[in-house]
């Protein structure tokens, strides 16, 4: 395949934003409109316009692990986050949340469903870019 | 508006069968892509339509102020999408692969299992 | 005791998920396969254990307070059908050590097994309809790939088939769901069951009418059953017979909660109409197995005929109706997948399916046949094995409901069924004198006792139902007044609190 110069240099820079675009959206989702699922397909978008600029090959090379290990891991990251609940004798997935206090930082609530979405981010990137790339060829 | 929706499925359903009784795989996928927006529809119809009044509820407060949408058909549209979106992905590789395997496009030429 | 719900799902998970990550070491994919499937029964196990001591168990996902969040409820029913699922789940999987090609292997065989399996027992275990579907398509979806592993002709072939039956299958459910949502206003199927009777009875047959298609497309019921001749005899034997154990009667399983828990306003139509199509299922899958002369074709037939018992158990809608149900799933789903072993075993012997081409297996494998004799009699009915106590409780519910026709019917296909064993039994296994058979005899079979482990023991397990039938029926008439009379599972899930 021959490389479009035009789309292998805008993509280049569109990726970092796309990504943080990405991060952003999947943050967002804690209280508002956003979250994992949402940044996962952006995430996963913006991959499957490195394989269009650059070729599937060298967008499993910046992958660095293969897409169906990113499902697992998000998986596990979701079953562990529901585990949590566990130690305080609540029903599977139940919520657990700690406040922490950064000072003039401002404070911040870290509860598992961060955790969770965070597997969910993880699976949507994972599952859409095995296919996408088992479809465009490789 | 609900009778215009009605209408909208009804089309839907009408041209997603008929393409899933065509013979050609891409067809197939078509029809199946249009009965999926068609069953979102129904359930978004169904379970009655709010126009404009989003489920959010603003910064301080702790219930909603007004009388919003019902935001549970709203999740289950979306988690029936995300699912007919990989079914639909799957359909997709396994035609393909179909093709490459049987070097065929006809469905009416897949029928040694049948017998 | 709320996690003993969650943990057949969660042992699926893990061991799917650390399966997909660590896909480079065979080892551990091999283990995960194995040691999930077994951590599986033994926690199957300790949950019928429970339910029996302690009545319905539920427990409340997220501590969201039901009917608003997602609940998981085991009745008997349910904890039976883990119990089968964890059995079959190990069974399979010790087979599939000696019979699936690395290949296979490789490409995730162990971790779309165990999500198959999550799928399976969330089905069975959760008390939200909306959450069943979600668990049906996590089921398809895992059952899409494992049966076009591999890439095979026919596979892919048959692959299409089951695709998109199964998906439109899917499409109505969901059409039903949200007709169900949008004029009752729950999903939660206790608070479903409290509330349909305020449902206009002119809107709810219809609604039924919906599930019963849905559900009888995944559960393979005349006249709807077309997909599963056309597909499984196709993947590998292993994923064939956890198919045929698994999965139609997940369909089952589904009609039997939804025609006894809800739509429950016009049994007089309803449920004959369940009646009229178990016998018509009865008798096609039977004529089609008469028909075949392909051993996994006749066993997939076959499938569908059974299938039509249960429905007719179901649709008699008594205690000893339902009782008779779920004496015949559980018969049906181990003598079933034995029966898919063995022509596994068989064909490695033969090296075909066709039975003009697979003779004098009794020469060549005598521990095979007693295998066969015994789980295809115990299909067909004859005492003392678990066949035939599901067939007289069945039968006998019928004659009680006064259903006498189909009753009949059931018994006539009861002895077609044998006469399509018996076939298979003078053309593939009957000793001849043939010379060769001696010497075929000598080629031995590559990891012998992985592949006959999980025969002996199904077979085992027919045989102790059937000497254990007192007890076993005892249980099945308990699991079928709950079932029959649903308030217990009402009050236990809408409980307010954990």
């Amino acid at each position: 395949m021959r490389q479009s110069l035009i789309l292998a240099t805008a993509t280049r820079y569109l990726m970092p934003m796309l990504l943080l675009l990405s991060v952003f959206l999947f943050l967002r989702g804690h209280y508002l409109p956003g979250g994992g699922f949402i940044g996962g397909l952006v995430a996963a978008a913006t991959f499957s316009l490195h394989a269009f600029a650059y070729g599937v090959k060298r967008t499993r090379q910046i992958l660095r692990l293969h897409p169906r290990t990113y499902v697992g891991l998000g998986l596990l990251l979701a079953l562990g986050s529901g585990l949590v609940s566990l130690t305080t004798g609540d029903p599977f997935l139940t919520g657990q949340w700690e406040a922490l206090q950064f000072g003039a930082l401002g404070d911040f609530d870290l509860g598992t469903p961060l955790l969770f979405d965070l597997g969910v981010y993880l699976v949507v990137i994972g599952a859409t870019l095995a296919i996408l790339l088992e479809l465009e060829g490789g | 508006m609900e009778i215009l929706l009605a209408i909208v499925i009804g089309g839907l359903f009408g041209s997603g069968i008929y393409l899933l009784l065509r013979r050609n795989p891409v067809k197939l996928v078509i029809g199946f892509a249009l009965l999926s927006n068609a069953v979102n529809l129904l359930i978004f119809v169904c379970a009655g339509l709010t126009r404009g009044v989003p489920p959010l509820i603003p910064e301080p407060e702790i219930r909603p102020l007004a009388e919003i949408a019902d935001p549970l058909p709203q999740a289950l549209i979306l988690t029936a999408i995300v699912i007919s979106f990989a079914m639909l992905a799957f359909t997709l590789v396994l035609f393909r692969r179909t093709f490459e395997t049987l070097g065929t496009s006809d469905l009416d030429e897949l029928r040694t299992t049948d017998q | 005791m709320n996690w003993l719900l969650v943990l057949p799902i969660l042992i699926p998970l893990l061991c799917g998920s650390c399966a997909l990550v660590f896909r480079s070491s065979r080892l551990v994919q091999r283990s995960l396969g194995l040691g999930g499937a077994g951590a599986l029964l033994v926690s199957a196990l300790i949950l019928i254990v429970e339910v029996e001591s302690a009545g319905i168990i539920a427990t409340q996902l997220g501590n969201w307070p039901a009917p608003f969040g997602i609940t998981l409820v085991a009745d008997r029913f349910s904890a039976v059908m883990i119990l089968l699922t964890g059995i079959i789940a190990f069974s399979t999987a010790l087979y599939s050590l000696g019979s699936i090609e690395y290949r296979r292997e490789k490409e995730g065989y162990y971790a779309f097994f165990n999500f198959l399996l999550m799928g399976v027992c969330g089905a069975f275990l959760t008390g939200d309809i909306f959450n069943l579907y979600v668990w049906f398509e996590v089921m398809l979806m895992a059952s899409f790939i494992l049966m076009a592993l591999g890439s095979e002709r026919l596979q892919l072939e048959g692959a299409v088939k089951y695709v998109m039956l199964n998906v439109v299958g899917s499409m109505i459910f969901l059409a039903a769901i949200g007709v169900l949502y949008g004029s009752v206003g729950t999903l939660n199927m206790a608070d479903l069951a409290v509330h349909i009777g305020e449902l206009d009875p002119r809107l709810a047959t219809p609604l039924a009418m919906l599930f019963l298609v849905a559900f009888g497309i995944k559960s393979a019921i005349f006249p709807l059953f077309f997909w599963l001749p056309a597909s499984y005899h196709t993947p590998p034997v292993a994923v064939t017979a956890l198919f045929a154990g698994l999965l139609t009667k997940v369909g089952v399983y589904s009609m039997v909660r939804v025609f006894t828990l809800l739509f429950t306003h016009d049994v007089a139509f309803t449920h004959s109409l369940l009646v009229v199509l178990g016998g018509l299922t009865m008798v096609t899958g039977v004529l089609g197995a008469v028909a075949h002369e392909e051993f996994r074709r006749i066993l997939s037939v076959h499938i569908v005929s059974q299938i039509g018992y249960m429905i007719m158990g179901l649709g008699l809608f008594t205690v000893a109706g339902l009782a008779g149900a779920i004496i015949y799933i559980a018969h049906n789903i181990i003598v079933k997948t034995n029966l898919f072993l063995v022509s596994g075993v068989a064909y490695r012997l033969g090296g075909t399916y066709e039975l003009a081409g697979l003779k004098n297996l009794y020469r060549i494998a005598p521990g095979l046949s007693v295998l066969f004799v015994i789980s295809a009699f115990s299909l067909a009915g004859m005492p003392p094995l678990s066949g035939f106590w599901a067939k007289l409780f069945i039968v006998h519910a019928g004659f009680e409901a006064g259903a006498f026709l189909v009753t009949a019917t059931a018994l006539g296909v009861g002895l077609l069924t044998l006469f399509s064993m018996t076939k298979i039994w003078g053309k593939a296994f009957w000793p001849e004198n043939d010379r060769g058979a001696e010497r075929r005899r000598e080629r031995r079979l590559r990891s012998r006792a992985l592949l006959y482990a999980p025969m002996i023991f199904l077979t085992a397990l027919t045989i102790a139902m059937g000497v254990l039938a007192g007890p076993v029926y005892t249980f099945s008439l308990a699991a079928a007044q709950q079932l029959m009379d649903p308030s217990q599972y009402i009050e236990t899930v809408l409980r307010r609190g954990p």
